[in-house]
């Protein structure tokens, strides 16, 4: 699955591409405008937590999209994809129309295609090694959406293949999380020929993907097409387990599993350890989120109560800040406000939702820090105090350090307020399997490049590896662990020598 | 799916029911948790583990109605099934001989506390139980404890049953006549507030195990948080026990009525 430069190579040469790169002048490629997504209105969209955003590209706009794509001889784009996904290819199967041979390139390498589409931070990855940022300084080809479009267009044809599967060799292993790296590690190992069971200790498939991503920007029903793909691909799911509760790894090792990847994920979320911040109506933005997503809690006919008020505050300038800020204009809020203390600059979330954000309405007010909840006789936070940053010299992250302005707090009502300052990783993997490595901050280490833990039948990728980060970077590390599992287990148990 | 294979009602308000979960019911340790959904709009909420039969493959959780939820789960007959059970969660409570341990449970917290009072019991301590209820017909698992415990001492509100008082009386009473080593409380918060206040005094270290609210029970939400001894804990990976005489109480309790409001209009839409 790991394909050569010289492969890659040779496909670009393949007489239908040869064709496709003749028959439009790269001026004229390079005269085509990129494409806008279509969206839905803000004042529509707001009034449910279950209509997408982005309606999606018509082959009419994919195909047009497609032929800005230069099909360079060198593609820096595939260096900017932590999954290796074959962009010239598909994108040309684009543009002479065959949608359903690029989605079946998407699939040679990524798991879950319409996720990433969706989700994918493509600006700073793919988009931002095309060439036309690097060379042209000219918009990107718009890969994200043409990813989207060519994933959504098979699911929704009803024709949908199945990658090419190796001979089953009987060989059991076992996923702790169904997270994008599970998932995307499970289909790997199946593609690879093992009998692959994925361990998920929610009620539901899909871990961050379902509880954590508002439908309004991925719906549950593409996430459940990518999940019954590996299913048909005999990737096997079993919920409510929890490995290390339910049943011990020694156990699991005595019901003939061979191999472990952990892709758990970053389950602990943070919070600033300021005072009040205790007090009835503050929440993890990972609380706020399930409640909504995975429990329904907008729907009158859910049992899970959620909190809605006039006035509400997500504290962070992440993903999950604008997931959840802009869940909470969709509960109703009046003000949906993101406190971020570093300037929108340096906000760590995609750029397109800070954009949907403020379309939205979303009020932002950067380099604003709290510093104190004030509580009503309830217990209820009624006000945030805040102080006012500025910005000084970078620091670890690259990105330039806030420092606190003296005598500049000032207080916001609010009676919701959310935390989304990130998230630590969840300790029961850690917690429950003796002799696994685990970093001070409670991370998994794993010899980089291989994902292999200290114990060598134990893998480990995403975010319990990397204590918060994207989906397809999780899914990169599936992709690694799978990679490197199957040469552990085909030198132990099937006796073959594997080319490293 | 797991099914429900015996249910007693123990009152109006609190069943007791037998559900299969085979897995669990080896795991399970006394302390432990589980986290039930009923239905497939239902809420995930945390119940106590109460007892296991690892050969039929079953756990015993006892149950009170005071939600939507709890409502749904107590209205399940024999034969019918839990949509999601998971477990078991939270740390197991460290049971070791430590001389004379003081057991004292309260309402449905005395369910709890029958596997830890088997627990300790077995570890070769001395057990004395003391189980309190507001009346008669609230009290549970009466024969159980005493079958566990060297000595059970019973208390009702109304004088109903056993002695009239509070559980702090009862408990005070064994302080004063004897020396107690360990104390464990279960039981309303107010209750274990009080039972803490009073051990304090007497400075007998003691374990409090906490009801909090949660989403998932593995970590990942928070809303299970806890001051103790001045730092935040989560109550479903860090507890659910913690020494009694560290924890913000007054916290505790206005933190389990942070969605008060919210349950009781999903319970007038429930009944109606």
């Amino acid at each position: 699955m790991e394909r050569s430069e010289e492969y890659i190579k040779n496909e670009r040469k393949q007489e239908w591409r040869v064709e496709l790169q003749k028959l439009t002048k790269a001026k004229d490629r390079m005269a085509v405008e990129r494409v806008e997504m279509t969206e839905m209105a803000p004042e529509e969209r707001i009034k449910s937590q279950r209509v997408e955003v982005n309606i999606g590209l018509t082959k009419k706009q994919a195909m047009l999209e497609a032929t800005r794509c230069m099909d360079c001889v060198n593609p820096t784009c595939m260096e900017g994809c932590p999954v290796s996904i074959n962009i010239p290819k598909f994108i040309k199967n684009i543009e002479r129309g065959n949608i359903l041979e690029a989605a079946s390139v998407l699939k040679e390498t990524s798991a879950l295609p319409a996720v990433c589409g969706r989700v994918c931070p493509q600006e700073v990855q793919c988009e931002q090694k095309c060439f036309y940022v690097q060379k042209l300084n000219l918009p990107s080809v718009a890969i994200g959406h043409l990813e989207r479009f060519a994933a959504d267009f098979e699911r929704e044809s009803g024709v949908i293949s199945v990658p090419e599967l190796a001979e089953s060799n009987g060989v059991k292993v076992a996923v702790i999380g169904s997270g994008p790296s599970g998932l995307s590690f499970a289909g790997d190992m199946a593609k690879s020929g093992y009998d692959v069971t994925v361990f998920e200790a929610l009620h539901e498939i899909g871990g961050v993907l379902k509880y954590g991503i508002p439908e309004f920007r991925l719906p549950n029903a593409v996430v459940d097409v990518e999940i019954e793909n590996l299913r048909r691909m005999g990737v096997k799911f079993i919920t409510n387990y929890i490995v290390g509760q339910t049943a011990s790894l020694d156990d699991l090792r005595a019901e003939g599993y061979k191999a472990f990847y952990v892709g758990s994920g970053a389950g602990l979320p943070r919070f600033m350890n300021i005072p009040g911040e205790n007090s009835n109506g503050i929440m993890s933005s990972n609380e706020y989120l399930t409640r909504v997503n995975l429990m329904g809690a907008d729907s009158e006919e859910s049992d899970t109560p959620i909190l809605r008020g006039k006035n509400v505050v997500v504290v962070g300038g992440g993903n999950t800040a604008m997931d959840s800020v802009r869940t909470a204009k969709r509960l109703g809020a009046e003000r949906a406000i993101i406190v971020y203390r570093r300037s929108e600059e340096e906000m760590p979330a995609r750029a397109e939702e800070v954009h949907h954000a403020k379309q939205e309405g979303i009020e932002f007010l950067t380099l604003t820090n709290p510093i104190e909840y004030i509580a009503d006789e309830k217990s209820r936070v009624k006000q945030i105090k805040v102080q006012k940053m500025e910005l000084g010299e970078p620091d670890a992250s690259g990105r330039r350090r806030p420092i606190p302005m003296e005598g500049s707090e000032y207080t916001i009502d609010a009676t919701v307020v959310v935390v989304a300052v990130g998230v630590s990783p969840n300790p029961l993997i850690p917690n429950s399997v003796e002799g696994l490595e685990v970093s001070k901050w409670g991370t998994i280490e794993v010899v980089k490049d291989k994902m292999q833990s200290s114990i060598p039948e134990v893998f480990a990728g995403g975010d319990i590896v990397r204590g918060g980060a994207t989906v397809i970077l999780a899914m990169g590390d599936g992709r690694k662990a799978a990679k490197n599992m199957n040469i552990y287990l085909q030198e132990k148990y099937l006796s073959n020598k594997v080319e490293h | 799916m797991n099914k429900i294979v015996e249910k007693e009602n123990f009152s109006e308000k609190v069943v007791k029911i037998v559900v299969e979960a085979p897995l669990i019911a080896k795991a399970r340790k006394p302390g432990n948790f589980v986290i039930v959904r009923v239905g497939e709009k239902g809420e995930r909420i945390p119940l106590t583990i109460a007892g296991a039969d690892i050969a039929k493959g079953t756990i015993t959780i006892i149950v009170q109605k005071m939600g939507v939820s709890s409502t749904k789960l107590c209205n399940l007959e024999v034969g019918e099934y839990v949509t999601d059970l998971v477990g078991p969660l939270g740390k197991p409570t460290e049971i070791h001989k430590v001389g004379t341990v003081l057991c004292c449970g309260g309402g449905v917290g005395v369910a709890p506390l029958l596997p830890i009072v088997e627990g300790y019991k077995k570890a070769g301590n001395r057990v004395i139980t003391v189980i309190a209820a507001r009346s008669k017909d609230l009290l549970i698992l009466e024969d159980e404890m005493r079958k566990h415990s060297d000595e059970l001492i019973v208390m009702t509100d109304d004088g109903s049953h056993g002695r009239k008082g509070l559980v702090t009386e009862g408990m005070e009473e064994v302080i004063k006549r004897e020396k107690v080593d360990e104390c464990i409380t279960i039981g309303p918060a107010i209750m274990m507030k009080f039972c803490s206040l009073l051990t304090k005094k007497y400075e007998i270290p003691t374990m409090a195990s906490l009801n909090s609210i949660m989403v998932d029970g593995t970590g990942m939400c928070g809303a299970c948080r806890v001051t103790v001894d001045g730092k935040t804990k989560f109550t479903c990976v860090d507890g659910p026990e913690f020494d009694a005489h560290k924890i913000d109480f007054d916290e505790m309790m206005s933190r389990l009525g942070g969605y008060k409001e919210e349950e009781n209009d999903k319970m007038d839409h429930f009944q109606n």
